[in-house]
């Protein structure tokens, strides 16, 4: 992975001291709350509905083993002992104290972390696919592309600024696990006919208040082009975008308001003028980039153990058949870790099972953890003949659950449990379907379903794609919750459909149950997903089942 | 026609800490809303507002929030309200774990 050198270390330390500055002069009152907050905001830090909260960022999801257990010390030594991984490959910390965060944030620096740019008006933290290096499907390792525009976007001057904030996303896949469509701007790493490679740039997706799905800017950029081009965009978007309200300020307004082709003639426009002014140095460095991630020295070792254990362990088996995917390796597995055991919170891990995991990516795992936009940790390269013993540490710390795509592995946001923003909380909502869903002892016959539950409209918790999404409003001083139906996050992003009035909270979960349970008999067979079911079908039985009284007022 | 003035406590949260509190009848913060104060008449409660939004160096975001007299002092109306009076739901943290 990539490794820090001399320029990026002074530049974090220095970003470190200035924020221990920033926080004694506040305390000290030399700062006004208005001064401090846009400068706390630039280092990750929020101020919630009970305390603080830190966001840390995890650049495209990646991490060491020695990260991951500086993420755990982290926890115990300055919050309550477990950390929140988010749907953007961020790690987010709830009750640390104020004048903590200097400490906090010199503990991240030292091993290579930090907190910039998690917040605030600016380019976020560039998320990829969680499964690159090992996917099969890779045309090649999408990380270095995300580095070089991590570096690029890292306290870029023209961009500190923007109307509002800006999501990068890059992936190298036909098979979309980035969720792509719904960020900003989609770097996708293409091969075109005579077998060059180059990137589809896709721009003006969203979920939030106004979901879009994106549109493609450019179906094949050459190599060369994409730093230009993608400053071009935010030149672009930092010139046109509206400021005149919060609520349409985000790009996707920008590329609707004047359409693709507008947008596009005006990129191009600046790319012809800033084309030129680029040298070839980001190309020379995204060479010397991709040097940090090589492919893993592969083992070589025998496979009869993890045979055996298949043949005669059904727990051990049905974990592999459920949290395991393919990996480019025929010997080696990628181990989706779940983060969603039955009735927890998902995304939550302590520090105890970060450790475990930390320990595991180092003796088996190559040195390498992922964190996916599902709020699950990945473990990419995996010896096959290692599986038995990870499965076995795995479930010492409750982290063996076999639930990976499955009704339980549900996207949730600290909706408002902790999020000043929320409208309802989220969490609960997720442990009560979970634990529901666990007792009826159906999920692996379910089988592939992607519920999402979002506290707010602005849809952290991405419900819109969502094969069945979730969202918790304020309906005159009481929680309701909305569903959506037949949303998709992966290569055929489609934005899910409302499907009629909100649920009350204890409502809720039974209306999931009966939709869930209605889907089974809607079926055309076991291997009908609940998804293609839904598409063959039309929301109207889906309708029927969640709104039963509504059919019979029809009828009579 | 305006709409009418319901009973508010002054709410914030600490600057060192971000744990939510209300001021009470002497003018301190407390972290228990049930000795908060609360203000019936719309002026004195933007007058108590305004004092608490002084104290930048004590409290930061302060906000007037809806709340009733219960048996053993004020209790918040509105569920966000009620969240933050006692601490998340998912853990035994924050004022439900201190208090408890």
């Amino acid at each position: 992975m990539y490794k820090y050198n001399d320029f990026d270390e002074a530049f974090i330390r220095a970003r470190t001291a200035q924020f221990r500055k920033q926080v004694e002069r506040r305390v000290a009152g030399n700062l006004t709350e208005d001064e401090f907050k846009p400068l706390r905001l630039m280092n990750g830090l929020y101020l919630q509905l009970h305390a603080y909260m830190l966001r840390v960022a995890i650049p495209y999801g990646t991490l060491n083993s020695a990260q991951m257990r500086q993420l755990a010390f982290i926890a115990e030594k300055w919050d309550k002992g477990y950390g929140h991984f988010t749907t953007r490959q961020n790690i987010q910390y709830n009750w640390p104290k104020l004048t903590d965060v200097p400490d906090m944030l010199d503990a991240l620096a030292d091993v290579e972390m930090h907190a910039n740019q998690t917040s605030g008006n600016t380019i976020r933290n560039v998320t990829s696919d969680h499964f690159a290096g090992a996917a099969q499907d890779e045309i090649e390792d999408p990380r270095a592309v995300a580095e070089l525009l991590r570096q690029w976007s890292t306290d870029h001057p023209e961009f500190q600024f923007l109307g509002r904030k800006f999501k990068i996303a890059v992936g190298a896949s036909d098979h979309d696990r980035a969720v792509l469509k719904a960020h900003d701007l989609a770097v996708r790493i293409v091969k075109n006919d005579a077998g060059e490679t180059g990137y589809e740039i896709i721009v003006g997706g969203g979920l939030g208040r106004t979901p879009m799905i994106g549109k493609v800017l450019h179906d094949f950029l050459p190599r060369e082009g994409l730093l230009p081009y993608v400053e071009s965009v935010l030149t672009v978007y930092n010139t046109l975008g509206r400021r005149d309200n919060k609520y349409k300020a985000r790009i996707k307004i920008t590329v609707h308001e004047n359409g693709i082709d507008e947008i596009r003639a005006l990129v191009e426009e600046q790319f012809a003028l800033i084309r030129p002014t680029f040298s070839g140095y980001d190309q020379e460095f995204l060479e010397e980039i991709r040097t940090h991630f090589p492919a893993p020295s592969y083992l070589n070792a025998p496979l009869a153990g993890y045979e055996t254990a298949y043949e005669n362990d059904p727990v051990f088996r049905s974990w592999v058949d459920t949290n395991l995917t393919a990996h480019k390796n025929e010997n080696y597995a990628i181990v989706t870790i779940s983060i969603k055991k039955h009735g927890e919170t998902p995304g939550d891990a302590t520090s105890e099972q970060m450790r475990v995991m930390a320990d595991l990516a180092e003796e088996f795992g190559h040195d390498e953890l992922r964190i996916s936009h599902e709020q699950n940790v990945i473990l990419p390269h995996v010896h096959k003949s290692h599986l038995p013993m990870i499965h076995a540490r795995l479930h010492q710390v409750g982290l063996a659950t076999a639930n990976i795509g499955l009704v339980s592995d549900i996207i949730a946001c600290p909706g408002m449990d902790y999020c000043a923003l929320a409208t309802a909380r989220s969490i609960p909502v997720a442990q009560q379907i979970a634990t529901r869903f666990d007792e009826l002892k159906l999920e692996h016959d379910i089988g592939a379903l992607k519920i999402k539950i979002s506290g707010c409209i602005n849809a952290c918790g991405h419900h819109h794609v969502g094969h069945i999404g979730i969202l918790g409003l304020d309906r005159a001083g009481v929680e309701n919750y909305q569903i959506t139906l037949g949303g998709d996050g992966s290569e055929d992003a489609t934005i899910g459909e409302r499907a009629g009035p909100g649920f009350a909270y204890d409502e809720i979960v039974p209306a999931i149950e009966r939709l869930v349970l209605g889907y089974l008999d809607l079926r055309s067979s076991a291997d009908e997903t609940f998804l293609a079911a839904y598409r063959r079908l039309g929301a109207a039985p889906f309708k029927s089942i969640l709104y039963p009284e509504a059919k019979t007022r029809n009828a009579a | 026609m305006p709409r009418q003035f319901t009973p508010k406590v002054v709410t914030a949260n600490t600057l060192i800490e971000g744990d939510v509190v209300y001021l009470d009848t002497s003018d301190n913060w407390t972290r228990c809303h049930a000795e908060a104060a609360l203000f019936a008449d719309e002026a004195q409660a933007n007058d108590r507002l305004a004092f608490g939004a002084a104290q930048t160096g004590i409290v930061v975001g302060v906000y007037l929030a809806d709340a009733t007299a219960g048996e053993t002092g004020p209790t918040p109306t509105h569920f966000r309200e009620e969240f933050r009076a006692v601490g998340p739901s998912n853990y035994n943290h924050g004022k439900q774990a201190e208090q408890a």
